[in-house]
């Protein structure tokens, strides 16, 4: 029998949702730990091996200090596989990136703090490694990763859907949410989870990523047909792929210019505030 | 006798999120000892701004993947509140019913498979497989309903679908809460097994007194709404949380500690034990009993057989929520309407698994988000963790650097920090400063 692929998950910044979501796929598929050698997965497990032929990334890289790790995981790694939305797109991470970095340090962690974490333009990993495949998803379901562990075992490359997620949503024969007046995203996301969320009563929000082609425009005035603010559309069109808007350059459908730091004071939360001695 | 020892456990494994234990004792007297938080900052509070309220939810639920639904709770109560929403009873009803799915889900995954490892002397729960197979067979059915509760109610554990501001965009059906309810009582036998396991496990004695807080209510054992509670005695509003979260700069560091009524406090299962156990469920207040519980309990170990007393607590509570939602039967119901006004705030707060938690907004008139901010359990409890190192570290230091080692990480590992979630942290040592 051949040796067993020896596997390792790393996180960078993420909800480690993505892992969680492995773990609970074990609940129902034990038997996938007896396929593989899993020799570093932090949410499971002490132990660490730096001997690995499969990585599976979760998270987005979002300071320069990550980079050196994730050169050294390439490196190491035959097979790099971005996990989930943060890893592949950026994800939710990269909402950030409307701002300059010195607006959003101050804002969260005040004039005294705001040096004290080291932070930049968030990023999916293939903008600092090659990457080989990815899951798309937030976070990312179960089954598809399934499928891909088992294609790559028969050492084959995983395909991910290009056509749009109605497609799937059609199939499940649900109603459709636009024609009721709730916005979703479907027309422009790829597919490959099932329409999940308009299966549970709500509109897509993109976290799969966009198809080739996306009509962006089309999508854009079915919304407004919802009544939906301009402001409205570019929070939806950016909540998963605001860096993917900001790398479009004159082609994005939405404006992602970074506010500037020098004109613009620099806001402090009226919330978060420090007092400088307690309230008692 | 250890005069020098120097702990440098660097990457706690097995809790959520990354921290380091530091502990420097040199000729007997500690020069420093702290859990460090290495975790790269997430700025969400930030990130709100702009965003249209019913985005909120499911952009905060990204802030953990293990506390899923109770970010979304904490967002949307926080939006309810300034929106001025009035909820249904049967909202009030199906949310408390997706809570206690991920509350069992995580209590679950924190004792059976970050806890029982050390107790059994096993690395984690893979290993943990082979030698007790019977014991992760059984957490993995206790995990699986818990994820099925969810996925019936809200589409999944993380992140949560159908939940939204003013109420639901999906309903369960009759067949899907009758078979939810046959599931949980099958469940039973698990969990009369767990406690028997909890049981027998020799759980550390160290104790030192300190304050716990918790969100406290009239008739329940609940983990949505009420107000803040105390230990020490006060009970404070939801929307006076700042004064009881004291974020404040120090004159020693440049970081933001957490203080009530003393230098610290302690938040999540235990200090829900310690404020509310007479509104437990009898089996829970049995299993209470049999792990020898008694409020006010200040022994930090214990707060993971709190949890276990929590599981015991939420099966029973499914059952009966089941069975009043049963009775009245599931309409489908469009959300609540919203009132939208120039600077409308609002504070939410919830119970998580790991304890105490707030969101507060400040929405505008046309429903973009103005200002956020979230103040997150680990945050609140991280002063406490210090405290108690500096007091248990002194007790150790006749044992070898590997048992001082694991009782040091074993200590973190009770608080079940879930360090993802680094919107804001409070109390934070940096190596250096
Ligand atoms: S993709 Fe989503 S679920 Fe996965 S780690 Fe990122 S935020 Fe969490
Ligand atoms: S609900 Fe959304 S995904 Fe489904 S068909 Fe309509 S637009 Fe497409
Ligand atoms: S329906 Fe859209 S937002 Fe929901 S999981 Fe699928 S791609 Fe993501």
């Amino acid at each position: 029998m051949p040796a067993k692929p020896k596997v390792a998950f790393f996180d960078f910044t993420s909800c480690e949702g993505c892992q969680l979501t492995i773990v609970d796929l074990l609940q129902t598929h034990l038997g996938l730990v007896n396929l593989v050698e899993i020799v570093q997965f932090r949410e499971a497990m002490t132990e660490k091996g730096e001997d690995y032929a499969i990585a599976f990334i979760e998270g987005s890289c979002t300071r320069k200090s990550d980079e050196d790790r994730l050169r050294k995981i390439r490196e190491q790694a035959a097979v790099v596989v971005a996990l989930g939305a943060c890893a592949h797109l950026g994800g939710v991470n990269a909402m950030k990136n409307r701002w300059a970095i010195e607006n959003v340090q101050t804002y969260v962690y005040g004039e005294d703090g705001k040096a004290m974490y080291e932070s930049y333009e968030a990023r999916p990993i293939s903008a600092v490694i090659q990457v080989d495949a990815a899951i798309p998803g937030c976070p990312i379901d179960r089954f598809e990763f399934l499928h891909l562990v088992q294609k790559m075992l028969q050492g084959r490359a995983p395909k991910l859907p290009d056509y749009p997620l109605c497609v799937e949503c059609k199939l499940k024969e649900n109603a459709c949410l636009n024609k009721l007046g709730k916005p979703c995203l479907g027309p422009i996301t790829r597919a490959g989870c099932n329409a999940i969320c308009p299966t549970y009563g709500d509109g897509c929000e993109g976290c799969r990523g966009w198809i080739p082609e996306a009509n962006f425009d089309e999508m854009r005035e079915i919304l407004r047909g919802h009544g939906l603010s301009d402001a409205d559309i570019d929070a939806r069109f950016t909540m998963f792929n605001h860096y993917q808007m900001q790398h479009m350059g004159d082609d994005a459908p939405v404006t992602t210019t970074v506010s500037p730091v020098k004109d613009e004071p620099l806001p402090t939360s009226t919330f978060a505030a420090p007092q400088e001695e307690p309230v008692r | 006798m250890t005069e020098n020892i120097r702990v440098n456990v660097h990457h706690v494994t097995r809790v959520e999120g990354h921290g380091n234990i530091v502990v420097d004792v040199r000729d007997g007297t500690i020069e420093k000892c702290e859990l460090q938080i290495v975790e790269t900052p997430r700025f969400f509070e930030a990130m709100l701004r702009g965003r249209p309220y019913n985005q909120a939810s499911h952009i905060t639920s990204r802030i953990c993947g293990i506390c899923a639904i109770g970010h979304a709770t904490a967002s949307l109560r926080a939006t309810e509140t300034a929106l001025g929403v009035e909820l249904s009873e049967q909202t009030r009803l199906l949310r408390k019913l997706a809570f206690h799915g991920e509350m069992l889900d995580s209590h679950i995954l924190h004792t059976y498979m970050l806890v029982a490892p050390d107790f059994l002397n096993v690395g984690s729960v893979l290993p943990l497989a082979v030698s007790h197979p019977e014991v992760v067979q059984r957490a993995l059915r206790m995990k699986k309903f818990s994820g099925d509760l969810c996925q019936v109610i809200v589409g999944r554990h993380t992140h949560p679908i159908a939940m939204t501001v003013g109420g639901f965009t999906h309903f369960p059906s009759r067949q899907e809460l009758e078979s939810l309810r046959e599931q949980a009582e099958a469940l039973l036998a698990d969990v009369d097994a767990t406690v028997e396991l909890f049981g027998t496990l020799p759980w550390p004695t160290f104790e030192r007194e300190t304050e716990f807080v918790a969100l406290v209510q009239d008739d329940e054992y609940g983990f949505i709404d009420g107000v803040i509670g105390s230990t020490d005695g006060p009970r404070v509003p939801i929307s006076d949380y700042r004064t009881v979260t004291n974020e404040r700069l120090s004159a020693h560091s440049t970081a933001k500690h957490a203080a009530f009524n003393r230098d610290s406090y302690m938040v999540g299962a235990l200090a829900r034990f310690n404020l509310k156990h007479e509104h437990l469920h009898p089996r829970a207040a049995a299993a209470a009993d049999h792990f020898g519980l008694e409020p006010v309990c200040h022994k930090p170990y214990m707060n993971s057989a709190a949890q276990v007393v929590e599981i015991v607590h939420c099966v029973d509570d499914v059952i009966m929520l089941i069975d009043t939602l049963l009775e009245r039967g599931v309409e489908p119901e469009a959300p609540a309407p919203v009132t939208l006004k120039p600077g409308a705030r609002g504070v939410g707060s919830c119970d998580v698994p790991r304890g105490i938690l707030f969101h507060e907004y400040q929405i505008d008139e046309n429903g973009l988000i103005e200002e956020a901010n979230c103040i997150i359990p680990t945050g609140q409890n991280l002063g406490n963790v210090d405290l108690d190192l500096r007091a248990l570290v002194p007790t150790l230091l006749t044992e070898t650097e590997d048992q001082i080692t694991l009782k040091l990480e074993m200590l973190v590992r009770a608080y079940d920090p879930c360090i993802s979630c680094s919107t804001h942290f409070l109390n934070v040592e940096f190596v250096g400063k």
